[in-house]
């Protein structure tokens, strides 16, 4: 399509480019990445729809506040390293939102191309330009602020801890990001399986970090192998805790016990962050059922079904006790899921496992349910139907209800206020907790949400220890 | 990576100590706290709880034995290499206190365990009976060692080659039924556990146990350590290592520990195949 006639104003003649996936027979039954990317012609075509807003609508819907039409300018441009340098100024995993971000409740839910037809794949975009900076740029680092000589340690190395980290390094201050696992990541490492999000991507987006002269200290339990006092009298001037949720919820039925009952924590850890995918190349082995049940419908849920699916189940099927409506997953991974052979029971859950004599699980007891009146959550109730028990065979059970607070950091830090829930108490506009020089946010803060909210609140975080490094508290 | 300063080799060559360089934990770690091993890239996390600690010369002490691909791979180590990743000090110290006459029993590599626990008790001013236990006299650890930690000792052998021919659970109850025991601290493999624990439980003595079921993270995240503890489930990295034994469900806590036998033979035998 010639210029000329874009800027005449036929964008909307140019349909969504849509993304080139693997075929969903191929992909159910390996682990590399489902999207295989744009290329730069069609990253150019679909960049030529951004309407370039005067007010930009999109960007109020990101919790970072991307520059989105000036991205998608550069790209228009085919100025690709610019682009990335641009979502750099306000995003510092860009390769990681444009692939895991629910777009279509934000940027992409917000564009105004999208109130009359398909909204401008923003996330796409994203994407192409951070995957084009990471393969073909020349690795350039953005501009540092003159040192401050301020030491600030950040808990935890998930999405908002390298928020605050890639932030405050930035301006200059001496950042030390401390992780518990043996891998930087977080969440995106333990928790996102390679199909959604490559492992390699998250190691060079920490890699860049360092290069930018952040420090990782790896196998490090804060609460047990130091604690937040320990850090100050360390020479620490503020503290960020970024640790997540971390603390796995289970059904409480009876059976729960049994062999081949696993938490998704679980179940995902094994699989992503000790690669029992490939055992026995690594050493940790991974439960592989045949008949698989997931009890959940978030997005865990639907990672950890699609992750079954690829070790070889013969079916797997996603249990919820409420209907398709209320499911909590994004709907390209419902959809995903639904594409890759996994069953969805809706409206059905389990009152009792059952197993062998051996402990392990043969399968479970569940009701049927019906919905009656909406509950405190807004959604309505799921309520069980009399006489509808029926029993459901499985040889694996991944529980996907939730995540709880984590107490082992808050646990040895008194000082620190925590909700009715364990979450810790810290101010939604800067995240500053009850304890002098200590931030918090994401999971820890809201209970489980999304990658791009613990950024958001990481950013927020950041620009307040900023502050207080300079103003005080 | 976290070296090995020293080397030993133990019951002949199934039980292996070494001594690892680890300033952070050796400063931190208390008796019955334990440490996550991974030897390399590909490795699995093993927790095993912490046999001595150096606070001075920056050192743990772990003691294993060989029973699967990762302890194998383990025992390839030698002085100067290390451990690619060591995570702790994790789960709750014992609880140390004096209460008067206290027995130790520990059977196998759980008196590497046991070890730390005694010394400290007796520190405390408790006067400290320690049973310790094998199969034979070759496979006996520590038996040096767990003389100077309590105030007296006594040795069981299964097969009578050593010491009291039996298990530690006659001598255990004779102790009981003679003394006036306050604390029974019980380590080593599960049906010992069970079996001491049960006896105590007829004298009515307060008993500690320390579990090593499955575990990943070790800081209460994957939930895959979780045991019945009086009917409710606990998570024993974070709730433990340490339970009251009169409350655990250890039928449970074996045939979990049995989750992966199909896979860890599949992946020891391919090893033990590679390293002839």
């Amino acid at each position: 399509m010639a210029e000329e006639e874009v800027k005449k104003g036929k964008k909307e003649a140019i349909p969504r480019q849509p993304m080139p996936e693997q075929a969903p027979e191929v992909r159910r039954r390996n682990f590399k990445e489902v999207p295989i990317g744009y290329t730069p012609e069609t990253a150019m075509l679909e960049a030529q729809r951004c309407l370039q807003c005067k007010k930009p609508s999109c960007v109020e819907g990101c919790p970072v506040e991307v520059d989105i039409p000036g991205f998608i300018n550069h790209i228009k441009e085919g100025n690709f390293t610019l682009a990335a340098r641009h979502l750099w100024k306000k995003n510092s995993l860009p390769a990681v939102c444009g692939r895991v971000c629910p777009q279509e409740i934000q940027c992409e839910g917000n564009c105004v191309v999208g109130k009359k037809g398909q909204p401008v794949a923003i996330g796409n975009l994203e994407r192409f330009a951070a995957d084009y900076e990471r393969i073909n740029g020349k690795g350039e680092l953005p501009p540092k602020a003159p040192p401050t000589g301020k030491k600030i340690a950040v808990v935890g190395s998930g999405p908002s801890g390298l928020t605050v980290a890639g932030d405050l390094i930035a301006k200059g201050h001496e950042v030390t990001v401390l992780e518990a696992f043996h891998k930087p990541g977080g969440v995106l490492v333990y928790g996102i399986p390679e199909f959604r999000l490559p492992k390699e991507i998250v190691f060079s987006e920490v890699a860049f970090m360092e290069r930018l002269g952040v420090k990782l200290e790896c196998n490090s339990v804060v609460g047990r192998t130091v604690t937040l006092d320990e850090l100050f009298a360390q020479g620490y001037d503020a503290v960020y805790v970024g640790v997540g949720a971390g603390l796995p919820t289970f059904m409480n039925i009876p059976g729960e016990n049994l062999i081949g009952v696993l938490s998704a924590n679980e179940y995902l850890t094994r699989a992503n962050l000790m690669k029992a995918y490939l055992f026995p190349e690594y050493d940790t082995p991974i439960v592989k059922g045949k008949n698989v049940v997931v009890l959940g419908a978030g997005n865990v849920a639907m990672d950890s079904a699609r992750t079954a699916m690829r070790l070889g189940a013969d079916n797997v099927k996603i249990v919820y006790r409420r209907s398709k409506q209320e499911m909590p997953a994004r709907k390209a991974e419902i959809h995903h899921a639904g594409e890759e052979g996994i069953e969805f029971f809706l409206l059905t859950a389990p009152t009792r496992f059952l197993g062998d004599e051996k402990g392990r699980i043969t399968g479970m007891e569940c009701l049927k349910m019906e919905l009656g009146e909406p509950d405190q959550s807004g959604r309505r109730r799921p309520v069980p139907v009399k006489g509808s028990e029926f029993k459901m065979d499985c040889d694996l059970v991944i529980v996907a209800v939730g995540a709880g607070a984590n107490p082992l950091l808050t646990q040895s830090t008194p000082e620190l206020s925590l909700n009715k829930r364990g979450y810790i108490i810290a101010d939604t506009e800067t995240g500053k907790t009850t304890k002098k020089g200590v931030w918090a946010g994401g999971d820890i803060v809201t209970g489980s949400a999304t990658v791009i909210l613990a950024m958001g609140a990481g950013r927020k975080a950041a620009d307040s220890i900023h502050n207080y490094l300079k103003w005080g508290w | 990576m976290f070296k090995i300063v020293k080397r030993e080799e133990m019951a002949g060559g199934t039980v292996i100590l070494n001594e690892i360089e680890a300033p952070l934990i050796a400063q931190k770690a208390k008796p019955g706290q334990f440490v996550i091993l991974k030897a390399n890239e590909t490795g699995e996390r093993i927790p095993l709880t912490m046999a001595d600690t150096n606070p001075q010369k920056g050192t743990i002490t772990v003691i294993y034995m060989v029973v699967g691909k990762s302890t194998a791979l383990f025992k390839t180590l030698k002085v100067g290499e290390g451990y690619k990743d060591v995570i702790g000090p994790l789960g709750k110290p014992t609880h140390v206190e004096k209460v008067g006459t206290v027995v130790c029993v520990g059977g196998g590599t759980g008196v590497a365990v046991l070890h730390p626990i005694t010394r400290a008790l007796k520190e405390a001013g408790n006067h400290v009976i320690a049973i310790i236990g094998a199969r034979n006299k070759g496979l006996l650890i520590l038996e040096d060692q767990m003389k100077a930690a309590s105030n007296e000792l006594h040795v069981c052998t299964d097969d009578g080659s050593y010491g009291h021919h039996g298990f530690v659970t006659e001598v255990l109850k004779k102790m009981l039924e003679t003394k006036e025991v306050k604390l029974v601290v019980g380590i080593g493999p599960v049906p010992m556990m069970k079996f001491v624990s049960k006896m105590t439980k007829e004298f009515n003595v307060k008993t500690l146990v320390s579990l090593n079921p499955i575990m990943i993270d070790g800081t209460g995240m994957c939930g895959g350590c979780r045991v019945s503890i009086g009917g409710e489930t606990k998570f024993a990295c974070v709730d433990g290592p340490e339970f009251d034994g009169h409350q655990v469900d250890y039928d449970g806590l074996m045939q979990r520990l049995q989750a992966y036998c199909e896979e860890e033979k599949e992946c020891y035998g391919t090893f033990c195949k590679m390293n002839k």
